[in-house]
């Protein structure tokens, strides 16, 4: 494959931001399949699309809406149940410094 | 002022989180209630768990719009939500849907109080945007306790630009954004309650330059004051720094308003790399041009034109106007007592001298602390018709705010009605030099001064009830012989 469109501090970076810790080999096998995920987006780039409005969403009716009115009726057990580890009414997670 | 302040200028900008006054939350139909107990008002959505979609709140959107109009925003007809992504226990999606690059007001700017005899200034605003609040976590000595109640709970963001040169001017934004967010029913804005909150950054840079320092950003300001007083922390600290020779770190600080002063945080969580997109969850927000007029329609007169209006048609002060207009309920207090007044300084200064102490001392809102405008209105006017003194109607309002009893009903209770009845104070006056041959003498020598005695006499014969004006005519006739 041709250059590496992505850096391995890159990898390690967006690793960093999603908490994920990788090996030497994973960081190697993620940078060739980033990479090529890249390449084969950028054939977009072949288009020009210059007049063309961004396009961040579909549904050009715009986004369902609802009233304001409270609909939820409070269940916090079934809420809590899943929690690794609850105190009282709260879930509990590792101390956090500020 | 801070040492150092000829020679640098402070650049602020503000960042103010509002709660909207919505029952339900953004995207699901949580209450946004105060008070519930821990994790009482969470489903699935404002939750994270997987699989579920938000459905965003209509009222939310239009207290946005309404925000967007008080601030003289240009309302976007197209806006879409983002994620912006991070980690941290209250945030339990593992994003924020907020908005980055297309918020849903754009500019716009908050007028601050003229000082007496300046043009008043704008802050020029960058943006409005819609966004959900993330949970509270409460810190314990073997964990972090983590509530979700806030959590998706309807926000907006208000961003201004760096316009702002100090901490007094940072105090005067926050107080007049304040009163815009109260008048126009979008938030309750109660710093205090964490329905307001604010973020400040802050660089400085020599005077005469443009180009900006490096900002510092500070966390954890929970009232006007703290405000105020962590920025003149942060720019003298910053100047101490420059003057020193060194340089600004980039970095968040908190304010500690126990030992009022500000500390860079001592996590690096924030690398600040939010990597924004677009929210795939939710379509693009439309507003139609109707649904902002329909809006514009329901606009209440805002605190700058009204303070305008106080200027212009009641010949306020400046700074009375803007002691009257801070709070929309003392403005419209004001207002209903008006009716029948020739005198509107004198009514201004009763509400703002006898009807906000009252609302200071009980500690009370305005509709408990005071009686009905109406009835200070009525009291209002049997002074200027004379039938009571000024210290009598002190008197009968302070009686008035205790038994919620009327104007009339309190001054002839009291028997604080003023006699003008020329005889009877005739009477009093001929018996109160009788019986002072001596200063009457003294008087009718040239000093004139004991005037004030004979005034004084005849007022406490009269038990502080006699007319002061028939008083003083009678008395000079009869001194005179």
């Amino acid at each position: 494959m041709a250059e590496k469109k992505i850096s391995l501090e890159q990898v390690r970076h967006v690793a960093r931001l999603a908490r994920l810790e990788m090996s030497a080999d994973d960081e190697a096998r993620l940078q060739a399949d980033m990479s090529s995920i890249l390449a084969y987006v950028e054939k977009l780039n072949e288009l020009d699309t210059t007049d063309v409005p961004p396009t961040a969403q579909v549904g050009e009716a715009g986004t369902p809406i609802r009233d304001d009115a409270v609909t939820n009726h409070p269940a916090p057990e079934e809420m809590l149940a899943n929690a690794p580890a609850r105190q009282g009414g709260f879930f509990k997670v590792p101390r956090i410094i500020e | 002022m801070a040492i150092g302040l000829e020679k640098y200028e402070a650049v602020i900008g503000l960042e103010v989180h509002a709660q909207l006054l919505t029952r339900s939350k953004l995207f699901c139909g949580c209450s946004t209630a105060f008070g519930a107990p821990p994790n009482g008002n969470v489903c699935p959505v404002c939750m994270g768990m997987p699989g579920v979609l938000p459905v965003l709140n209509r009222q939310a959107v239009e207290l946005a719009v309404r925000a967007g109009i008080a601030a003289h925003s240009e309302i976007a007809p197209h806006s879409i939500f983002d994620r912006k992504s991070y980690f941290y226990p209250d945030l339990p999606k593992g994003y924020q849907i907020s908005q980055y690059e297309t918020p849903v007001c754009k500019g716009g700017y908050v007028e601050l109080p003229a000082k007496d005899g300046e043009e008043p200034k704008r802050i020029r605003l960058v943006r409005i945007h819609l966004e959900e609040d993330a949970g509270k976590n409460i810190h314990e000595a073997d964990g972090s306790l983590v509530d979700f109640n806030r959590s998706g709970v309807p926000l907006v963001e208000i961003v201004s630009e760096p316009d702002i040169r100090s901490a007094d001017e940072a105090g005067a934004y926050l107080r007049a954004l304040h009163a815009i967010l109260r008048y126009a029913d979008i938030s309750d804005a109660r710093m205090e309650e964490g329905s307001m909150r604010c973020d400040v950054n802050v660089s400085v840079r020599p005077r005469g330059t443009e180009k900006l320092g490096v900002k510092s950003e500070i966390k954890n300001l929970n009232s006007f004051r703290f405000v105020e007083k962590a920025i003149e922390f942060e720019v003298s600290r910053q100047i101490e720094i420059l003057e020193a020779g060194g340089k600004i770190a980039q970095e968040t600080h908190l304010w500690d308003p126990v030992r009022e002063e500000t500390r860079p945080m001592r996590s690096k969580e924030f690398a600040h790399d939010y990597r924004y997109f677009p929210e795939p969850d939710l379509p693009p927000l439309r507003i139609p041009p109707d649904l902002v007029e329909a809006v514009k329609s329901t606009m209440p007169e805002m605190p700058a034109e009204r303070r305008a209006r106080y200027v212009r048609d009641y010949t306020l002060s400046p700074y009375e106007a803007d002691v009257l207009v801070a709070e929309r309920e003392v403005a419209d207090y004001f207002e209903a007592a008006l009716p029948g007044l020739k005198n509107r300084k004198a009514a201004a200064n009763w509400v703002m001298t006898e009807v906000l102490r009252a609302i200071r001392e009980s500690a009370k809102p305005l509709a408990e602390a005071a009686p009905k405008p109406a009835e200070t209105g009525s009291l209002l006017r049997m002074v200027e018709a004379q039938k009571i003194s000024l210290n009598a109607a002190k008197t009968a309002f302070a009686a008035m705010c205790k038994s919620g009893k009327g104007a009339e009903a309190t001054v002839a209770e009291l028997g604080l009605a003023q006699v003008s009845d020329e005889a009877a104070i005739a009477e009093v006056c001929d018996k109160v030099i009788a019986a002072h041959p001596k200063e009457l003498a003294e008087y009718r020598g040239g000093r004139d001064k004991l005037f004030g005695f004979f005034v004084g006499q005849a007022m406490k014969a009269m038990g502080g009830k006699a007319n002061p004006k028939v008083i003083n005519e009678l008395l000079k006739k009869k001194l005179a012989g």
